[in-house]
């Protein structure tokens, strides 16, 4: 686990958890640095696009990678003008792409972000793009320059869990890029189950936004992410059916 | 007085969306809605259900449902966090004239309404929002009396100008103006339109809009979807809460928002729900049988119908309503707010009268002060203009 990383367009990173900040909290960012390891915080660039007390990027501790978001973006073009905004307000070349245009569930549209990406990747940015997770798109992601993809688990804010499960293993399988599970994630323990799937991070915001004890539900994910690492990279054993079964009970035979 | 006006029929200057049913459907589905038909069955039903529709809707809106209030406020304030977190959003209203060509009789700019006019020029208005800047403020709404004459669309797109030097989000609550005049505001920096329709009852609406344009009903129905179509990022609604039927009108904003989210996906949603108030010259006005606690049932049957809505909670309320609304229903909460022209900058005393009285006149530091108290977060601003 030690030398266990996570590499992300050549950036190195220890922790799979990445903090987003939709829901702005600033006790919020500080435990999810201090009790869950965090080494990557989103920050949606609309809300650090503010002065005074208000700006998030006052709150973002030294040492940790800034990933803006395009979230406002309503289409591809949308998006590269808000990452290169981004960059322009020295947030730095990592870039999640969130292209939205359905104000009710907030579920990504894969072309428009397919569009960006390849826009974005050219301009030299880590290109994170968030997106339903389809094998189609995600190849087409990948060969437009991502550096990682972010499937959702379930529709933003709503804490169900991996809706999308099947969905997701597919990209783990067939995919070379990270793979990061974005939206969705409510509990640690779906967390843990997402790495054991072999997920490669967890994106969550929502789940320890809105806890009753933020710290502690913050350290809650980070046990939970790092037990489920360990359980991918020890290798799941077989689940045996109730009762137990013979183990070659249909080529048994040929040893008779 | 042109009484006789027909209040249905458009005036020719007025662009008519040819295609756009919206308006058929809910003032059909507001005239079938029986509110007294819903069962304490039916509210349970409704506060059970995920993805609540239009039925849902209406038992929540039902005098049935002020038996449950409580658990419509604690799920309200769960979909809240869901979607808001601890986010809450500040304005302030800025009115730049308020000149009226409209007889809305419980209205304070009324034309009949003999107050103090005034309409502040280019100057006054940059000095005005200057003074807003610097309490911190990043969004804005700007607010016009309906005339076209004292302030026309080109005098509105300056104010928006001006307003994009000093703001990061413009918001505009003016007249119903036709899809181009949207889009030429846009391009001037406005994003988000503002158009209360206060009664969706049209034949309690003409007995209250004796005059001007405001009196054609369909015109400013349709405003919302005239605005999206001119680009707008997001549209605001409100039946301003007393004029009639409450729970009618509510029923009918919320249906009104819906089926323009159908049609606008995109569509940034969201409410006010301002009750009446008294006015200049009329102080016996009030919001009737819509006290604190339907209002609030009100607002959390918003919420749960349309829990990604944004939905603001006006300066007509007071302190406590207001601070304990905020996270639980209500997403935006004025501050600093003054509803007369010309009185933010220090120097200058206010030149023309409010539209109507507030019940919290607390600055921007203390709206601060007290979101922060409630464990929410203050947010100046959320937007980017693309």
């Amino acid at each position: 686990m030690k030398h266990d990383k996570l590499v992300i367009g050549g950036h190195e990173f220890h922790s799979r958890f990445i903090l987003g900040s939709g829901k702005y909290n600033v006790e919020l960012i500080k435990a999810a640095v201090e009790q869950a390891g965090a080494e990557i915080i989103t920050l949606a660039l609309r809300r650090a696009n503010s002065s005074g007390e208000g700006n998030i990027l006052d709150h973002i501790p030294q040492g940790v990678t800034l990933l803006p978001n395009t979230s406002g973006a309503r289409n591809a073009e949308e998006a590269v003008r808000i990452a290169r905004l981004a960059r322009e307000l020295g947030c730095g070349d990592f870039v999640k792409i969130e292209v939205i245009h359905d104000s009710k569930y907030l579920l990504p549209d894969n072309y428009e972000t397919i569009k960006a990406t390849e826009v974005l990747a050219k301009e030299g940015f880590v290109v994170l793009p968030y997106m339903y997770p389809d094998l189609n798109a995600a190849r087409d992601l990948a060969n437009a320059g991502a550096s990682a993809i972010m499937p959702l688990a379930a529709p933003i804010g709503s804490n169900k869990g991996l809706c999308t499960r099947d969905f997701i293993q597919i990209l783990v399988d067939e995919l070379d890029l990270p793979i990061i599970v974005d939206a969705g994630i409510g509990r640690p323990s779906q967390a843990c189950e997402a790495m054991e799937m072999g997920v490669d991070a967890i994106m969550a915001n929502t789940a320890i936004a809105t806890a009753g004890d933020i710290p502690a539900m913050a350290e809650a994910f980070r046990k939970a992410i790092e037990a489920g690492r360990a359980a991918y990279l020890a290798g799941l054993g077989r689940i045996v059916e109730k009762g137990g079964e013979a183990s070659s009970p249909l080529t048994g035979f040929l040893q008779e | 007085m042109n009484q006789k006006i027909d209040h249905m029929k458009y005036w020719p200057e007025m662009e008519v969306l040819e295609e756009s049913r919206i308006m058929d459907e809910v003032l059909q589905a507001m005239e079938s809605y029986d509110y007294s038909r819903y069962t304490a069955a039916d509210v349970k039903y409704a506060l059970r259900k995920e993805n609540r529709g239009l039925e849902e809707f209406k038992a929540l809106l039902s005098p049935a449902a002020g038996a449950f209030l409580e658990e419509m406020a604690q799920l309200a304030k769960k979909e809240t966090q869901k979607h808001f977190g601890n986010s809450v959003c500040l304005f302030t209203p800025l009115y730049i004239s308020n000149y009226c060509e409209n007889y809305c009789i419980y209205c304070g700019f009324n034309c009949h309404n003999k107050i103090r006019r005034a309409r502040l020029d280019e100057a006054q208005i940059e000095k005005e929002m200057q003074a807003i800047a610097a309490t911190g403020l990043e969004e804005i709404l700007i607010l016009t009396g309906e005339s076209r004459a004292k302030s026309d669309v080109e005098y509105i797109g300056e104010a928006c100008k001006i307003a994009q030097k000093y703001f990061k989000m413009v918001g505009i609550e003016v007249y119903p103006m036709n899809s181009q005049d949207y889009a030429y505001l846009h391009q001037c920096g406005a994003d988000y339109v503002t158009v209360f329709q206060e009664t969706y009852n049209s034949d309690k609406y003409e007995t209250l809009h004796l005059a001007g344009h405001k009196r054609v009903f369909p015109y400013r129905f349709n405003a919302q979807e005239r605005a999206l179509k001119g680009g707008m990022r997001g549209v605001a609604f409100a039946a301003l809460l007393g004029l009639d039927d409450f729970r009618k009108d509510a029923f009918a904003t919320g249906m009104h928002a819906y089926l323009l989210q159908r049609k606008y996906p995109h569509a940034e949603i969201s409410f006010s729900c301002p009750r009446l108030r008294p006015i200049v010259n009329n102080a016996d006005i009030n919001p009737k049988d819509v006290h604190e606690k339907e209002l609030l049932q009100v607002m959390c049957a918003y919420r749960l119908f349309m829990p990604f809505a944004g939905m603001t909670i006006s300066t007509r309320e007071r302190s406590g309503f207001r601070d304990n609304v905020i996270g639980l229903a209500a997403t935006k909460i004025s501050a600093g707010v003054s509803t007369g022209i010309g009185s933010h900058a220090d120097d200058s005393a206010e030149q023309g009268d409010d539209q109507f009285e507030i019940a919290d006149g607390r600055n921007v530091e203390e709206m601060v002060a007290a979101i922060k108290q409630r464990g929410l977060q203050p947010v100046m601003n959320d937007y980017v203009f693309l």
